[in-house]
């Protein structure tokens, strides 16, 4: 493998809160608490977590989009954790966003031409009007829209349609990385199936690589060839897709897991491992040691006193658990 | 089924007024609910299926309107009823709980004094009563402590918590039905198992007719008896929940189950159902689903009434069972 696209090492975002009451000491969120991971060319990544993991803050640290506290950010090699303004607009051209809600990321009063062309334009575009219009029409082919989309504005598309426009805003300056923020969990089941598929052609196409921002465990084992799972503001498991699947290790994988609701899986006793009991903790007081153990079923003194590394098992896959892949203590 | 229903829908229809006309969101639907059961109302957005669930409790708002219909519950049409009987049962004897449990809570009230404001409006007990019954109910939904938590504001619990306080006030005076319209759609994965798990043993030890307003049929899978799919404002199949997802008789229901992701899957593609959900203000004769089921033909040009296909069966297709979805390789 070449050097990865993306690298990310010991990455921590906190954020100063301010609690209830004007004399309350002020309290640090930590959001990213030390996180690394990489991204080749070509691969998607999927950043798995329930809300409040750090997940999305993660994905808008990458793009640079939030301050830093510290670690680094490496992309095609170069170190961008303190990149300028000017940098930064630069980098921008390579690295591009998709959100959740098509609904509120385009503006009502600007047409589907517009939406598209506007990147193009702020990144400098040269060629003249008509390669402009070429441009734009090609684009929305690419995703899938009808060519008379361009004159039409957003309210006029369903929600899959829309999200097919921010996908082709997104790729207009042809990206080489996409951080797609929980792209498809505003869709119907029905549309969902065709965005995620539009992502693996494009993928293919282009050569993209999508760090993909997901709770639903389905679909991001669909799209990824590599999975991180996120608690707490840091990366408890991480390895190639099926391992992390088919061989879960840590017990917060392996709770989320069992978690998922499937129509095949009629109420019944069949789950090999009992889901996350409780909730996760606040990012202001993370718990002692390991932050999964008021949850764990694994859980023994060790794990209330030292928070386990991230440590490699077999192949690519990491576990950060004193116990991985241990069966849980019986009630 | 030969028990007498709890409840009776009959031709429910719910319209929209818009500039263009009115639009039907719910089109002559017909369901029953018996006690003890959980029967689920399936569809994906725009399917009508909250509007139907509105309009059984009477709270349907402009531009919406009941156009026609009748929802008999202990010999009362609940459309004919005056707003002040109608307050009486909702709340007391037919409960619900939304999806998100934030807006459904008053932020600057303690919730001990919200499920307060409901016992006091509908039954005759005192203040040391009602605050015991208040402390049992919280204990019943799984909130920790909950005689010390009584002053406590919505925004001091987390998501996952609101909804069990919701869940609360919604039992509070022993109701006969609860409607749950999405309730663990805004909540996490984990968060969502540990509700449906309380909704399920709730209905059990209370002996509750529970009708679920969902999209997601991994969780009608996980708590429905009986499922009714919706797709552009019609029922279009109700069954047992077994027997619909083994043999799905509506080719959007099998569809549907098809494009719904597994976490076993790993197929290269995902399967979708092409195309997008019709036009509510486009009047059509046709079968709504016929332009994206790939088994239609010159027959699907009349829409197909919902017709009984075996005892507790029903679906509108002309074909039903018909394998229109091609296997996967």
């Amino acid at each position: 493998m070449t050097a990865p696209l993306l690298q990310v090492e010991d990455l921590r975002v906190h954020y100063p809160v301010r609690s209830a009451g004007w004399f309350s000491r002020p309290m640090t969120a930590r959001a990213v608490d030390g996180v690394s991971l990489e991204l080749a060319r070509g691969e998607t990544l999927g950043l798995v977590g329930e809300s409040g993991s750090g997940k999305t803050t993660l994905g808008r640290a990458v793009l640079r989009r939030t301050p830093l506290t510290s670690g680094s950010i490496r992309f095609q090699g170069k170190d961008i954790s303190t990149a300028g303004t000017a940098q930064l607009r630069e980098l921008r051209r390579h690295m591009q966003l998709v959100f959740q809600d098509p609904t509120t990321s385009l503006n009502p009063r600007h047409t589907v031409f517009d939406a598209i062309a506007e990147p193009l334009i702020v990144h400098g575009w040269s060629a003249g009007r008509r390669a402009l219009e070429a441009r734009v029409a090609q684009l929305i082919t690419q995703v899938g829209l009808p060519a008379d989309t361009a004159k039409r504005y957003p309210h006029a598309f369903s929600g899959g349609q829309r999200q097919r426009v921010g996908i082709a805003r997104a790729l207009a300056i042809q990206p080489e990385l996409i951080v797609a923020d929980e792209p498809v969990s505003a869709l119907d089941v029905s549309v969902r199936a065709q965005i995620i598929n539009l992502f693996q052609d494009l993928q293919q196409e282009l050569g993209l690589s999508f760090l993909l921002i997901a709770h639903d465990l389905a679909v991001v084992r669909h799209i990824s060839h590599r999975i991180a799972i996120m608690y707490a503001g840091q990366i408890v498991e991480t390895g190639r897709r099926d391992d992390v699947y088919d061989r879960p290790l840590h017990p917060y994988t392996r709770g989320l897991l069992a978690a998922v609701p499937e129509p095949e899986r009629h109420r019944d006793g069949r789950r090999t491992f009992p889901v996350a009991l409780g909730e996760p903790p606040s990012p202001m007081s993370p718990p002692s040691g390991c932050r999964y153990h008021p949850r764990c079923p694994l859980a023994v003194e060790r794990c209330r006193q030292e928070a386990p590394p991230l440590m490699a098992m077999a192949g690519e896959h990491k576990v950060a658990c004193w116990f991985p892949g241990a069966a849980p203590i019986s009630s | 089924m030969t028990t007498q229903p709890l409840l009776s829908v009959r031709d429910l229809s719910v319209e929209f007024l818009t500039r263009q006309g009115s639009v039907n969101a719910v089109d002559r639907v017909s369901f029953e609910l018996h006690a003890g059961e959980t029967l689920a109302l399936v569809g994906e957005s725009g399917s009508g299926k909250s509007a139907c669930a509105l309009a059984l409790m009477g709270l349907t708002t402009l531009p919406g309107r009941v156009a026609g219909g009748s929802v008999v519950f202990d010999g009362q049409d609940l459309l004919t009823l005056p707003e002040r009987a109608l307050e009486d049962i909702r709340g007391r004897r037919i409960a619900m709980v939304f999806q998100d449990p934030m807006s459904a809570l008053n932020p600057l009230l303690t919730i001990g004094t919200q499920i307060d404001e409901v016992l006091e409006r509908h039954t005759a007990l005192d203040a040391a009563a009602r605050r015991a019954r208040i402390i049992g109910l919280l204990e019943q939904v799984g909130i920790p402590k909950p005689a010390e938590r009584l002053g406590r504001l919505p925004h001091e619990f987390s998501g996952g918590q609101r909804q069990r306080i919701l869940i609360a006030m919604a039992l509070a005076c022993d109701p006969q039905i609860l409607i749950a319209d999405e309730p663990t759609t805004a909540l996490d994965v984990t968060i969502q198992a540990q509700i449906l798990e309380l909704l399920a043993e709730l209905k059990a030890r209370l002996k509750l007719a529970v009708l679920l307003v969902t999209h997601d049929l991994g969780v009608v899978a996980q708590v429905a008896d009986r499922v009714a799919v919706m797709y552009a404002g019609r029922l279009v199949e109700v069954g047992d929940a077994d027997a619909l997802f083994e043999q799905p008789a509506h080719p959007y229901t099998a569809g549907l189950l098809r494009a719904t992701p597994r976490l076993s899957d790993n197929q290269p593609r995902m399967t979708a159902i092409d195309g997008v959900p019709p036009d509510p203000r486009v009047r059509r004769s046709y079968c709504d689903f016929a332009p994206r089921c790939p088994g239609a033909d010159a027959a699907c040009a009349a829409r197909p009434p919902l017709q009984s296909l075996s005892p507790g069966r029903l679906a509108a297709c002309v074909r039903p069972f018909a394998p229109v979805w091609k296997e996967l390789a």
